[in-house]
């Protein structure tokens, strides 16, 4: 058995993933059933629309710990609820642009449409996200510091 | 500026006098003669210590939220920046507009105390404005400042003029300026992230969370604040962390963004002295370079930027420091 208590561990970064439940939810899922694979350290939340996701959630989840955030939704012009990932983006753009204005690395943030037939892209991109967080390091700017003490 | 606040006297009790308003809103000598503050006014003889001068830089437009829904109009003495904020709320469904009898007030740029005290002037009881040149008579003699070192941040890059006015009081003209609000912005935009967050980590931890920033803006309206409540676990009062800062500023500056007038009434409150027009200046620069410019509260009727949207915006991937990676 692997001893957990010495030796710092490689660093793995905390993901969070913000899954529509119509489109980028239900492309995990067929990654999944597809037998693709992304890495274990991705949290998925699932929300009904994108377009749901207030950027109190994607603060919050910096603030718990997280060392990238990402946001899926369905492809523009797909979206369950007709507009609501057109307002997404607007939002999302003007959040990740003014985060990075406040000095927060922009690789921490990412958005990308995931529809539900695209199981190996969702993969693809988790993959790929994961490996760029990784690069980056520890979130240290948007964290609670009461959140990562004792650790 | 004093023949400015006699006529505005004069009109203001005529009003009063005829029925015409029931209450008329403006400003009062505060406890010193820089620091008149916002005051509402029910009868004639009140009006005798209504003032108006180079400190007036308090927007009063945030008042008629409550006082627009009081039985009888309200008269308002507006600002060119303050008619915005106005416009606003009208648009937001927060002032009943045909309660309220709107006075366009001329400004000509007020006065920064601060910057004012910096130079080492204290004491001021009085102040006089002829062009670039700022007389300042204090307790301790007569000084000649230079305008464009002691007016408030908002007034050096405004370029505003009344957007609504039932009538108005101008006695001068209005200077030409030519100048450009984004430049900070801009040149914070081209520093590197390490940079950025130095900046912003410095001026944000000055913050002690007084609320003032929030409590004077006019797009802040909403009764029931996020950061009044207590479950939102960030209702923190005092800076605790590093965290809370920042939530507070980039949550409030969301939640004002393709609203806020660009007023300057954050800034000019704060008093820890925090730059916050930088940040509402981002959104509203970026707002401008990706979605066509805006100018919140110009009108008082149509869309918003983050209310509408087109099918080609621009993706969240590729904005960042509004450029194109
Ligand atoms: S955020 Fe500041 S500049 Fe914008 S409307 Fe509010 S007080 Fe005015
Ligand atoms: S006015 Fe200044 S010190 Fe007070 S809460 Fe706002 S930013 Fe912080």
């Amino acid at each position: 058995m692997q001893d957990v208590t010495t030796e710092k561990k490689e660093f793995t970064p905390n993901i969070v993933a913000f899954c529509c439940n119509w489109c980028s939810y239900a492309g995990a899922d067929l990654a999944g059933s597809s037998r693709l694979t992304y890495p274990a350290n991705v949290k998925i939340i699932r929300v009904p629309c994108s377009c749901r996701v207030n950027p109190m959630f994607i603060l919050k989840a910096f603030q718990q710990g997280a060392d990238g955030v990402i946001l899926c939704g369905c492809h523009p012009g797909d979206c369950h609820y007709v507009t609501g990932n057109y307002y997404t983006r607007r939002r999302i753009a003007l959040l990740y642009s003014f985060l990075n204005y406040m000095g927060i690395e922009k690789e921490r943030t990412r958005l990308e449409w995931v529809s539900a037939a695209e199981g190996a892209r969702f993969s693809a991109v988790m993959n790929d996200f994961v490996k760029t967080v990784t690069e980056l390091g520890e979130n240290k700017r948007l964290t609670d510091l009461r959140v990562k003490e004792g650790e | 500026m004093k023949d400015v606040e006699l006529k505005m006297i004069e009109r203001a009790k005529e009003l009063l006098a005829s029925g015409e308003v029931a209450r008329v809103i403006g400003w009062k000598k505060g406890e010193f003669y820089f620091d008149p503050v916002p005051a509402s006014f029910e009868t004639v003889e009140e009006l005798d210590s209504l003032v108006y001068n180079y400190f007036c830089g308090a927007n009063l437009s945030k008042y008629l939220i409550e006082m627009s829904k009081k039985e009888g109009k309200t008269a308002v003495f507006l600002k060119p920046c303050d008619t915005y904020s106005f416009n606003q709320l009208v648009k937001e469904h927060r002032i009943k507009r045909e309660n309220v009898y709107v006075i366009a007030v001329e400004c000509l740029a007020k006065l920064d105390i601060n910057k004012i005290k910096a130079q080492g002037v204290t004491g001021v009881t009085d102040v006089e404005v002829v062009d670039k040149q700022v007389k300042v008579t204090s307790l301790y003699g007569e000084v000649v400042l230079n305008k464009p070192d002691v007016v408030l941040e908002k007034c050096s890059v405004c370029q505003k003029t009344h957007q609504v006015k039932d009538e108005e009081i101008i006695l001068h003209e209005r200077p030409e300026r030519d100048v450009n609000r984004f430049a900070q912005v801009a040149e914070l935009e081209a520093m590197t992230e390490d940079e950025c967050f130095a900046f912003w980590r410095n001026q944000l931890s000055k913050c002690i969370r007084c609320n003032a920033c929030r409590n004077v803006c006019p797009a802040c309206s909403c009764v029931k604040c996020v950061f009044d409540n207590p479950a939102s676990g960030i209702a923190a009062k005092a800076n605790d962390d590093k965290f809370e800062e920042q939530l507070f500023h980039i949550i409030r500056a969301f939640h004002v963004a393709g609203r806020c007038t660009d007023c300057g009434e954050c800034s000019r409150v704060c008093p820890q002295n925090i730059p916050l027009h930088l940040l509402n200046r981002k959104f509203i620069k970026d707002i401008d370079s990706f979605y066509g410019e805006y100018q919140a509260g110009e009108t008082a009727e149509g869309k918003t930027p983050l209310t509408e949207y087109t099918e080609g915006d621009t993706e969240p991937n590729d904005v960042f420091k509004g450029e194109a990676k």
